[in-house]
Parts: C-alpha cells; sequence; structure tokens
C-alpha cells in the first residue's frame, strides 16, 4: 500500500473512476462526496493526501482546505475545472499544494499524487541551515532558538531546496521541477503563492525577508542576499 | 591667435543668440497666432461678439455720416438764404451807386469802389463780428476789398461763372486771410456769392461776397464729435449685448457638452438638466432621451456578454466533469488493451482514447473561441524574447516533424527580440503554424524566421507544400474551413486553430496574414507590435518569400490587419535584404 488518499467530489462518476485509477496504482482510496462531511472522515481516515474538487455541496472546497490545513500539514491537490480565473490562486492560498485541471490524463492525476507523496520514501540524516533556522532534514522539523516551527511537508520541502544550496540562485521553473516535480514548464503562480505562505510563517518579518529572498527578475535564494 | 580664435567664438555666439532670439520672437508671433485662431475656431461667443461688431460699425457709421449731411445741409442752406439775400441786395446798393456815379458823368474811380466795399461791409454788421462777410468788388481783374481777406479766397470757377450773366452764384470755398493784417487767424470756411454789376457805360464789376462759416463750422464739430462718441459707445453697447446674448445660449450649449462629452467617456449615468421648454430644454430632453437609450442598450449587451460568459464558464464546467470521467475510463480500456483477446475490442479501446483526445481539443478550442467571442480574452501581456518561444514551439515539434521527416530550420538574428507580448498566446499561435507547416509541407523543409525592427517583431513560418491557391489566404482563417473538403483529415487538427490565432494575434494588436500560392507552399505571417501599445505599420519580414513565383501575388492577406494604415506591402522596401 503506497499510500491513503481522500478523494472529495461531488459527482460520483468522477470520484468513482479516480478511486479506480488510484487503487490500481496501489493507493487506498476513499470518497466523500459533500464538503461538510470532509472533516469526520478526514479524522477518522488519515489520509496521506486529498484530492479536493472546489465546487462541493454542503461546503465549499475553499473552506474544505482551510479547514484540513488548519489540523495538518497532509498534502492537498486540488481539482479545477476553470483553468484561468483566479480560483487557482484562491485555492492555493487557502492551503492547496497543487493543482490539475479537468479534463485531465490519468496518467496526470498520478504523477501529482505520486510527486505529492515522493517525500515519504526514506531521507538521508541531514542538517541544514539558513540564517538563525535549523533544518533537521530527517526528522521534518524546523526549528528557530530551539522552538519548531510547523511547516507543510510541501513548504518543508521548499525551504530544504532552497537550504541545500544556498549560494544558488533558483528560477521558479527550477523549483517547480525540483519540488513539484514538474517535468516541463507548468504555472509560476505555484512557487509564487507558496514562497508567500512560507514565509508567514519562517520570516520574522514577511515583508523584508531574509530566509528565502527574491533575486529580482531570475527567482528566489536562501539566506541573505 | 587664441585671442583671434576666442573673439571668432564669441561672435558666432552672438549670431547664434541674434538667431535664437529672433527665431524665439517669430515662434511667439506663430504661437499667439495659433492661440487666436484656436479661439477662433472654439468660441462661438468670440465669433458672435466680432461679427456684431464689425456690423454694427458699418451700420453706425453709414447711419452717422447720413445725420451729419442732412445736419450740414440744414445749417448751411439756413447760411447760404442770407447770403443770397446779403449779396443780392448788396449788388442792388452797387449798381445803383455806380448808375449814379454813372449819371454824374464821372466815371467809377478807385475811390468809388472803396467807398461801395466800405458801405456794404458796414451793411454786414459792425466790426468785430465774426460773422461780417467780406466783400469784394472786382473791377476787370482787380479787386477792391476788404483789408483782410486774400481776394483769391473768390475762386476762380464762381468769377467764371458769373461772367455775362445777371443772377447771383454762389458756391463754398476757403476763406485765406492776409498773412499781414491777420497773421494769427487760419483759413476757414466759407461761403462765396456774388453776380455781375454793368453800368450803362458797359464797365463790368464783379461784386463777391465771403461769408465765413465758423459758426456753422464749429456747430458741425460739435455734432460731428457728440455723433462719434454715441456711435463708439452705441457699438460697444451692441457688442456687450452680443456678448450677454450669445452667452446665454452657449452657457447651456457647453454645458450641454461636457455633459455629452462625460456621457461619451464612459459616464453613462450623467443626464442635462432640463429647466424650461425652449430650444435648449429640448435639445436636454432628446439628450436625455439618447443617453437613457444608449445607456440601455450597452447595459443589455453587457449583460448579454455577461451571461454569455457564464455560460460558457458553466458550459466548461459541466462538460469537463463527465469528460475527465470519460476520459479516465478510456485510459484504464487503452492501459489494458492488451489483455482483450477480442481484436474488435482491442481496437475500439485505440480509437475511444484517440477521438477523445480529438474530442478535448476541440471542446478547449471552442471555449477558447466562445472566451474570444465574449471579449472574455484578456492579454497577460509581458517583455518576452519570442526568440525563446519559437525554440520552444520547434523543439515540441520536433518529434512530429522527425515523423513525416520534415527538417525544420529557424533563421534569427543573434540579438534578442524582445517584445511585450503573452507567451502563452504567442506560442500557441506559433505551435499551430509550425505544425501546420509540417502536416502540410508534405515532408519538404519548414523554415521559421523571426526579424525585428524598432516597432515590431515578425516570426514567419514557411513551407514548400501544396500552398494555397488565390483566395484561399483569406479562407484559412475562417472556423472549421478545410482546404480541400474531399481530402482525407489525415490530422487531428480542429478546424479552429487559425481562427483562434487570428484572435491571438488581433489581441495582441498584431497581424496574422496567409500568403500561398499553388504548388509552391505557403507562408504565414505573425507580425507583433514590440510595446503593448504600439501600432504597427509595416513588418520586418516580407509577406511574400524570395522563391515565390509570383503566381500567388493577389492572395495577400489583406483584410486581416486589424486597425490603422495598410502598409506599403507587396514592395520591394517591404522586403528584408
Amino acid at each position: 500500500m503506497k499510500g491513503r488518499v481522500l478523494i472529495v467530489d461531488d459527482d460520483t462518476a468522477l470520484a468513482e473512476m479516480l478511486g479506480i485509477v488510484l487503487r490500481n496504482e496501489g493507493y487506498e482510496p476513499t470518497v466523500v462526496i459533500r464538503g461538510d462531511e470532509v472533516l469526520p472522515v478526514f479524522r477518522e481516515f488519515k489520509p496521506d493526501l486529498v484530492l479536493l474538487d472546489l465546487m462541493l455541496p454542503g461546503k465549499d472546497g475553499i473552506d474544505v482546505c482551510k479547514e484540513i490545513r488548519a489540523e495538518s500539514g497532509v498534502p492537498i491537490v486540488m481539482l479545477t475545472a476553470k483553468s484561468d480565473t483566479v480560483d487557482i490562486v484562491v485555492g492555493l492560498e487557502s492551503g492547496a499544494d497543487d493543482y490539475v485541471v479537468k479534463p485531465f490524463k490519468p496518467k496526470e492525476l498520478v504523477a501529482r499524487v505520486r510527486a505529492r507523496l515522493r517525500r515519504t520514501d526514506d531521507p538521508k540524516p541531514e542538517m541544514l541551515a539558513v540564517g538563525d533556522l535549523a533544518i533537521d532534514v530527517a526528522g521534518h522539523s524546523v526549528k528557530r532558538d530551539g522552538t519548531a516551527i510547523p511547516l507543510t511537508p510541501l513548504e518543508f520541502d521548499l525551504l530544504a531546496c532552497l537550504a541545500r544550496r544556498p549560494w544558488q540562485v533558483f528560477t521558479r521553473e527550477e523549483l517547480l521541477e525540483k519540488v513539484w516535480g514538474y517535468r516541463h514548464a507548468a504555472d509560476t503562480r505555484l512557487v509564487n503563492v507558496h514562497v508567500q505562505r512560507l514565509r508567514s510563517k519562517v520570516e520574522l518579518d514577511p515583508e523584508r525577508p531574509e530566509v528565502v529572498v527574491t533575486v529580482r527578475g531570475v527567482g528566489y535564494k536562501a539566506g541573505p542576499a | 591667435m587664441t585671442h583671434g580664435v576666442a573673439q571668432a567664438s564669441r561672435a558666432g555666439d552672438l549670431r547664434r543668440r541674434a538667431v535664437g532670439l529672433l527665431t524665439g520672437a517669430g515662434e511667439r508671433l506663430l504661437r499667439a497666432w495659433r492661440r487666436i485662431v484656436a479661439a477662433w475656431q472654439r468660441s462661438i461667443q468670440l465669433r458672435v461678439v466680432t461679427a456684431t461688431l464689425a456690423l454694427s460699425v458699418v451700420v453706425v457709421s453709414l447711419l452717422g455720416m447720413t445725420l451729419l449731411r442732412q445736419v450740414t445741409d440744414g445749417l448751411l442752406s439756413q447760411q447760404r438764404d442770407t447770403a443770397l439775400a446779403e449779396t443780392t441786395a448788396g449788388i442792388r446798393i452797387a449798381q445803383n451807386q455806380l448808375d449814379a456815379a454813372d449819371e454824374a458823368g464821372s466815371t467809377a474811380s478807385n475811390l468809388l469802389t472803396r467807398q461801395i466795399v466800405r458801405d456794404l461791409t458796414f451793411r454786414g454788421g459792425a466790426e468785430g463780428n465774426a460773422n461780417r462777410p467780406a466783400v469784394l468788388l472786382f473791377r476787370d481783374n482787380t479787386p477792391t476789398y476788404s483789408r483782410d481777406v486774400e481776394p483769391s479766397s473768390v475762386p476762380q470757377q464762381l468769377r467764371d461763372a458769373t461772367l455775362d450773366k445777371n443772377s447771383v452764384f454762389w458756391t463754398y470755398t476757403l476763406i485765406t486771410y492776409d498773412s499781414e493784417q491777420e497773421p494769427e487767424r487760419a483759413a476757414e470756411p466759407g461761403l462765396a456769392a456774388g453776380g455781375q454789376i454793368r453800368t450803362p457805360t458797359g464797365e463790368q464789376y464783379g461784386l463777391y461776397y465771403l461769408f465765413p462759416l465758423t459758426e456753422q463750422e464749429q456747430t458741425l464739430d460739435l455734432v460731428r464729435t457728440a455723433l462719434a462718441t454715441a456711435g463708439l459707445v452705441l457699438v460697444l453697447l451692441l457688442g456687450a449685448i452680443a456678448g450677454l446674448v450669445t452667452r446665454q445660449v452657449v452657457t447651456p450649449v457647453r454645458l450641454a457638452a461636457q455633459i455629452a462629452e462625460r456621457f461619451s467617456a464612459g459616464r453613462l449615468s450623467e443626464r442635462m438638466v432640463v429647466k424650461n421648454h425652449d430650444d435648449i430644454g429640448r435639445l436636454a430632453i432628446s439628450f436625455n432621451q439618447m443617453a437613457g437609450n444608449l445607456q440601455r442598450q450597452i447595459g443589455q449587451l453587457e449583460e448579454l456578454s455577461r451571461v454569455q460568459q457564464q455560460f460558457v464558464s458553466d458550459v466548461s464546467h459541466e462538460l469537463r466533469t463527465p469528460l475527465t470521467t470519460v476520459r479516465m475510463a478510456a485510459d484504464v480500456l487503452h492501459e489494458s488493451r492488451e489483455g482483450f483477446d477480442d481484436p474488435v475490442v482491442r481496437r475500439s479501446a485505440e480509437l475511444l482514447q484517440a477521438q477523445l483526445d480529438r474530442f478535448e481539443s476541440l471542446l478547449a478550442d471552442l471555449l477558447e473561441i466562445s472566451r474570444f467571442d465574449a471579449g472574455a480574452a484578456v492579454l497577460n501581456a509581458e517583455p518576452v524574447d519570442v526568440r525563446d518561444i519559437v525554440h520552444a514551439v520547434t523543439e515540441a515539434a520536433a518529434p512530429l516533424a522527425a515523423s513525416r521527416g520534415t527538417d525544420v530550420s529557424i533563421e534569427m538574428p543573434s540579438t534578442p527580440c524582445v517584445a511585450e507580448v503573452d507567451a502563452r498566446r504567442i506560442e500557441r499561435v506559433l505551435r499551430n503554424l509550425v505544425v501546420n507547416a509540417i502536416e502540410h509541407g508534405e515532408g519538404r523543409g519548414v523554415q521559421v524566421r523571426v526579424a525585428a525592427d524598432d516597432d515590431a517583431v515578425a516570426m514567419a513560418v514557411r513551407d514548400h507544400g501544396v500552398g494555397l491557391k488565390p483566395g484561399e489566404s483569406s479562407l484559412v482563417f475562417h472556423r472549421f474551413w478545410r482546404a480541400d473538403p474531399a481530402r482525407a483529415r489525415s490530422t487531428g487538427g480542429t478546424g479552429l486553430g487559425l481562427a483562434i490565432a487570428l484572435e491571438d494575434a488581433r489581441l495582441h494588436g498584431g497581424w496574422l496574414q496567409a500568403w500561398g500560392e499553388p504548388g509552391g507552399g505557403s507562408l504565414f505571417r505573425l507580425t507583433l507590435p514590440r510595446s503593448d501599445s504600439g501600432d504597427l505599420r509595416a513588418s520586418p519580414i516580407s509577406l511574400i518569400p524570395d522563391d515565390a513565383t509570383g503566381s500567388g501575388l493577389d492572395s495577400v492577406g489583406g483584410p486581416y490587419r486589424r486597425t490603422g494604415p495598410v502598409p506599403a506591402e507587396p514592395t520591394e522596401a517591404g522586403r528584408r535584404a
């Protein structure tokens, strides 16, 4: 069993189909079709990943996303039918890690799921430092002066990726490849939104970041400019 | 040496400054003149006031002149009557005296003539009376006269006229005074009257009176000044009245213009105030009606567009969810097709998969087109080096090119060709053009060219396939148009690709044009302004390739320019060396 996936989609046919595809890939899926039923199932099922449709009866997908994020850092992948609206940014800002646009190919979805669960592979013990932050890669913890800062796995991956090579400026495309696992160019808004989220947690003053620094016209790097 | 140079340079400096001053003054004059012309063209009020002033000056001066003439005539005719009576009486007296002298046997002496003149002069009034006429008695051409006037004040014409006649003649003249006797007195206008006196002995005398018209002149001066003052005041008052009256008309018109300007600037709720039911009121009422109609219509159109967008968005969502399910199901079937024993089922799974791809891209294209139609397409322009896009597109098309055995070559400048474009849209346009070229190029090479000038960047894709028949270069952009309906659809195009590409080009304010000739292949050229707000005039790449045979010249895609003047193409100047 590769992992448990909670599928939240009001379209029962699609939810069932998603279940079939994921089960074929060796995951253990569970389906919820109403927004207001997500949280109880989530607490009981303890999924490793959530596939979340944004248009849900009972409760809006955005709200569901925020609620899950409030109590867990579990990876959330949005399913969206709107490719060019603000919905994607709103979804990402409310805590989603990634998104796929309907209609997607099964392989595409599986690749997204796999990329988000990849990090569970046995990591090597590794200690990193950025500014006054201490990063324990194996222990998945970030501490400032001994105080742990809770990060979602994706945010942790992003920070670790930057911290491993503090001398290098990463372009958004490179980060998409290294952190999100995209082979070719994808939506760079993913990077922008998540850098903002990461900063809001690790920076002392998110307006004047010192841990994740923007290099204008290029991308981001760890530590002071 | 240096001194001389310094002087020369100073002189040059002075000259420059002088020229500068002159041109400066000229420019100032020119600017002032332009301001006046602009004010003239802009302001009805100015024009009306000027016209009123000009016309009233003409009318008032005509009126004043007529008045002045009548007053003059009145004044002078009275004086003339008096003068003629006086003259007639004077002639009679003189005649009597001369006759008496004649009867006495003595010929008229100088003494007598002097006596007569003195008597007549005294008859005219006391000495010192300014109106006292001067009397002149001519014997032959020798005058006897009151001392102070010049005899030349009696015009020769008058003397000629009275010659050999018995009646009294008169004329106006200028009385000049003897400069020795009356050095202070200037010449003044006067009336000269006179007639002939004939003595029984046959001697001829001419008796002339010079009546000064000083008093009348003074009165006339007064009248003239009064008239001029009144006329000036009248003209100014008329101008002021015209100004006030036009102001009454122009002010509401200006207000109306202001409101109309605001309305046309997009503030659709602007309305004019209706104060009363005069002409301006009617204008206001009909303007408000028009504005109301426009606002309603625009509102309806906006609503329609909003509904359309909402519909597109809903269709998109409603179609995509089941399509995703179908897609995944088909994929599962396709993945496990090796396990099917029945080849029919296996083939069906393959067909299902392939046609789903087509269905999907068709749906995507339809949604894109309806987004354009609804005006919902938004340009996310940022500075992009279009060479990067070309590289990305040709790389992505490499597998297709390889499968067709087509060689895709790129010719581009080594310097960046940066333009403010929406990279996603331009990549889509180029991908479309390149894929089309490969698919219709029949295995012969495809050339992609990039060029840039100050205002525009252009990308051209050339193939050497069947080409386009005359007239087809505009048809290719029509939705669902196929070059040859009978020809097998070997490729999975939706038939919307070029229509979308055209819309994308338009959204950038750019051109997408096609050229082609039968058997000579075709060329598609995308020209984009370098900056978002730029306007295209010419393309850095000629639409007609150098190897064209000329049979397709008439098929230059003219109608696909968005706006602006038609560039001077096809010409040699338009071609790049």
